[in-house]
């Protein structure tokens, strides 16, 4: 496949099929290609940032079982795993994987090791690069796992799933996940999961406390990897921030404009500035119709950790009926950062100046699921 | 016996439509399947054997609902997905 220069590519994962969009040095100039697998739905594709070579996609049909990709070469040729993410057989549940949904690599002290979050909400870790995978049985077999997922009830219209696999870079058996939805729930060691919510809301429960120990939705959460104390949360009820070793989080949303609300899918980091991040919030309003609030297309931008944000529209159409999925958003290595998004109405938007000016790379994909940078090798 | 191969699965046969496959019941069919064809299994049947939701598999005419049903070497065995919306 034709490379255009040494600038990054964007994975572009839809609904039916995936591409790759490569630009220049200065990343003014893109070239889009695909369809690669056209008609497969891709929830993610991933590069591995140990070696920049090898690239994982998680992948379904409307009517196959699930199943993972894998390239050698930079996304040139695939190969399906030997062994795709599933549970044993004679799951003492009877579980079977219907998607594989969020793909984290893992820690670069164990290069090989990736781990995939799905429906259900259960984890799964290969420890070959992606050829053969095994459920992670201190979470999936948990025995507080069918409360905290509240299984077998599905919530969602198309299924609850585990996301927002995180590791401490300080340590690879330090993991967050997110269940949406369900909380997140931390580990220290693979084993002794708990929840970790303390002061997220959960307002659309018909308890009393909005603030239960479980059972909130996160939609995305990151830990920066300059600070890795402090995380950040873009919630079903708000946007949070976290900084360790205290384990409340506090709700940074609650400093956007009021017209606009704290509601969205993604939540973006700056590579080195863990005080910078960005976010597009939707309306959550009426029946949730998750576009932009008042058809408005913007990213919010923070420079101080939440306390203040910055509205940023420049190029964006004034109207806009689209919405930007949990990983349809991302952020790129380069001095000044690259932000990147995609969107529901198959529209892929950059901006190489941290956001001040967007610039709409190509439209008219399938449904935009999944946005990643792979870096040049 | 001869089992019919839908095209969302061809990319498994070498786009080959009908293959020839051995076993007395439908699991060894498909055992029989992913040795030839490594990978096609799990698209169809799933960790705990249980044909997935949108898949569908026939002995000649008759659906199957559990793979532990017996097949003959005379019959057809036909895979096909339920497509369904856009």
């Amino acid at each position: 496949m034709a490379s255009n220069g040494n600038g990054p590519t964007l994975l572009i994962g839809t609904r039916k099929g995936l591409w790759q969009v490569r630009s220049n040095a200065d990343r003014s100039n893109w070239t889009v290609d695909g369809p690669q697998y056209l008609g497969h739905i891709f929830s993610h594709v991933v590069q591995d940032p140990r070696d920049r070579r090898s690239i994982l996609a998680a992948v379904s049909t409307g009517h196959l079982g699930p199943t993972m990709l894998r390239s050698e070469d930079g996304g040139q040729t695939w190969k399906e795993a030997s062994a795709p993410p599933a549970f044993a057989k004679g799951d003492r549940l009877e579980r079977s994987l219907t998607r594989a949904f969020w793909l984290t690599p893992g820690h670069p002290s164990e290069p090989g090791v990736w781990y995939v979050g799905g429906t259900p909400q259960a984890l799964f870790r290969t420890e070959d690069g992606g050829d053969t995978w095994a459920p992670v049985t201190g979470w999936n077999d948990h025995p507080m796992w069918e409360t905290w997922c509240e299984w077998p009830e599905q919530q969602t219209p198309d299924g609850s799933m585990l996301h927002s696999v995180t590791i401490d870079p300080r340590d690879p058996s330090h993991m967050y996940v997110g269940l949406s939805g369900g909380g997140v729930f931390e580990t220290t060691d693979g084993t002794d999961w708990h929840p970790f919510n303390k002061n997220v809301s959960a307002a659309f429960f018909p308890g009393a406390d909005p603030y239960p120990e479980y059972g909130q939705d996160p939609h995305c959460m990151r830990i920066h990897p300059a600070n890795p104390d402090r995380l950040y949360q873009q919630n079903h009820c708000g946007i949070y921030r976290i900084d360790r070793p205290s384990d409340e989080w506090v709700r940074i949303g609650d400093n956007m404009p009021r017209e606009v609300g704290d509601i969205g899918f993604p939540v973006e980091l700056h590579p080195r500035d863990p005080d910078t991040v960005w976010v597009f919030p939707m309306d959550g309003t009426d029946v949730w119709p998750r576009t932009s609030p008042d058809g408005r297309p913007a990213v919010y931008k923070t420079s101080d950790a939440g306390e203040t944000w910055t509205r940023q529209d420049n190029g964006l159409p004034e109207r806009g009926w689209y919405t930007v999925k949990r990983q349809a958003m991302t952020t790129d290595a380069n001095d000044p950062v690259g932000v990147y998004f995609g969107t529901t109405s198959g529209e892929l938007w950059a901006s190489t100046n941290e956001g001040e000016e967007w610039t709409c790379i190509t439209q008219h994909l399938p449904e935009i699921f999944s946005v990643e940078v792979a870096e040049p090798a | 016996m001869k089992v019919r191969i839908p095209t969302p699965l061809r990319s498994y046969t070498a786009q080959v439509s009908v293959v020839e496959a051995e076993g007395a019941t439908i699991a060894e069919v498909f055992a029989h399947l992913d040795a030839q064809f490594p990978g096609i299994r799990f698209r169809v049947v799933d960790e705990q054997d249980r044909i997935r939701q949108h898949m569908k598999v026939w002995i000649n005419e008759d659906p199957v609902r559990d793979i532990a049903m017996a097949v003959a070497p005379t019959d057809e065995v036909t895979i096909m997905q339920a497509l369904s919306g856009g």
